[in-house]
């Protein structure tokens, strides 16, 4: 298996990307997995689930930042390279 | 001559730098051995190159007797030490230098020590990784800390051998070696992001750092070159059998060292402690620990025909 370092950027990228992409409203919370509902445990065992909720909404915010500018870029430049 | 005393009278220097500069080590005993032989000669030019300004030693001394040559020398050792400095810091931002000299201090004793414990977890008795005021021991002291040279050599090596694994079945070429060597490369990033992620997910609070773990998963690099070297000397026999051998020995490995990290006290000695919360991290164990021999199944397989 010939991976490069190029190809797990790509990765990395499209694997955010598609994180960064799951509707709140539409996907997420018709399955329980709403923003709302995955804060219910305070103290020191916040559970699996919540975690993975945590992450997606903090990969959600950071993309919507300035990282989704680079994604961008990087995919541009992706494309050009495999012309 | 010249050449050897300059390089050794370098080295001098640059222990020196260490031995000022690494408040960060273990205080008792430094992180690395100072070296340098006491002799007359290296401690001449080793003066030389501390005492800039007052220069007028053996080498040279033609040279440095003008005035405006001295001057011009001064300036350009004092602009080599800023440059030096700057680049150092900067460097430092981004790479923590400091933390991975620790990973590297080790000696003979403590690598044939570890070695042996690769290839035969089954006698070893207490895993423990002991302390220092907070701060782990570095490796040289204590054999069950994880250190970053065992990994490093192992991976090189793993490269050479798998082109030469290659060149006898006639698939050599030197870009391949670049391949192989990137695509493990890759292998070992993902492995540890994939830690990594699961750790966060279960939100266990360990002392792990990053380059603990890429220490962890650099260590079956071992057994795979034994492996192949056995596959290439006597057989598809022998390497099934070397790979087994090695499967098991760094699976025990990594239970009975992650064992103490990852679980909690009572659970690591042994005691059964319910509670999903355990049940997690003891599984989470588990499957770090049965990811290496499927690595090294898959980075290895496609070079024994």
């Amino acid at each position: 298996m010939a991976f490069t370092l190029y190809t797990l950027i790509q990765t990395a990228i499209l694997c955010i990307n598609a994180i960064a992409v799951l509707h709140e409203e539409r996907f997420l919370s018709k399955m329980g997995w709403g923003a709302d509902q995955g804060v219910g445990g305070f103290g020191d065992d916040p559970g699996v689930k919540a975690q993975i909720l945590n992450l997606i909404r903090s990969v959600r915010t950071v993309m919507r930042g300035g990282a989704s500018m680079a994604s961008t870029t990087l995919q541009n430049c992706s494309v050009h390279l495999n012309k | 001559m010249d050449y050897s005393a300059a390089q050794s009278g370098f080295r001098q220097q640059h222990n020196m730098r260490l031995r000022n500069s690494s408040v960060d080590g273990p205080d008792g005993g430094q992180l690395f051995d100072d070296t340098s032989a006491a002799g007359p000669a290296n401690q001449g030019v080793y003066r030389n190159q501390q005492a800039g300004p007052q220069a007028a030693g053996p080498p040279g001394q033609s040279f440095l007797s003008d005035p405006m040559s001295n001057l011009a020398m001064v300036y350009g050792s004092s602009l080599a030490t800023q440059g030096r400095e700057m680049v150092d810091k900067n460097l430092d931002r981004f790479i923590p230098i400091s933390k991975l000299k620790y990973y590297f201090a080790v000696d003979t004793v403590y690598v044939g020590k570890k070695l042996g414990i690769l290839v035969f977890p089954y006698m070893h008795k207490n895993w423990e990784v002991s302390y220092q005021q907070d701060t782990p021991v570095a490796p040289r002291f204590d054999v069950n800390a994880p250190d970053l040279y065992i990994p490093t050599m192992a991976f090189i090596t793993y490269i050479l051998v798998a082109g030469l694994a290659l060149g006898t079945q006639n698939r050599f070429s030197p870009e391949l070696l670049g391949v192989q060597a990137s695509s493990a490369l890759v292998w070992l990033i993902m492995e540890v992001l994939a830690v990594l992620l699961s750790l966060y997910l279960v939100t266990v609070n360990t002392d792990l750092t990053t380059i603990d773990l890429v220490a962890f998963s650099g260590y079956k690099y071992v057994g795979m070159i034994i492996g192949i070297i056995a596959g290439l000397l006597f057989g598809r026999l022998a390497y099934y059998l070397s790979m087994l051998w090695f499967c098991g020995a760094i699976f025990v490995f990594m239970i009975r060292t992650l064992r103490l990290k990852l679980l909690s006290e009572a659970a690591a000695e042994g005691k059964l402690v319910r509670g999903t919360r355990n049940q997690l991290r003891m599984y989470l164990t588990m499957s770090i620990a049965a990811a290496q021999p499927v690595f090294m199944y898959w980075l290895t397989y496609h070079l024994i025909r």
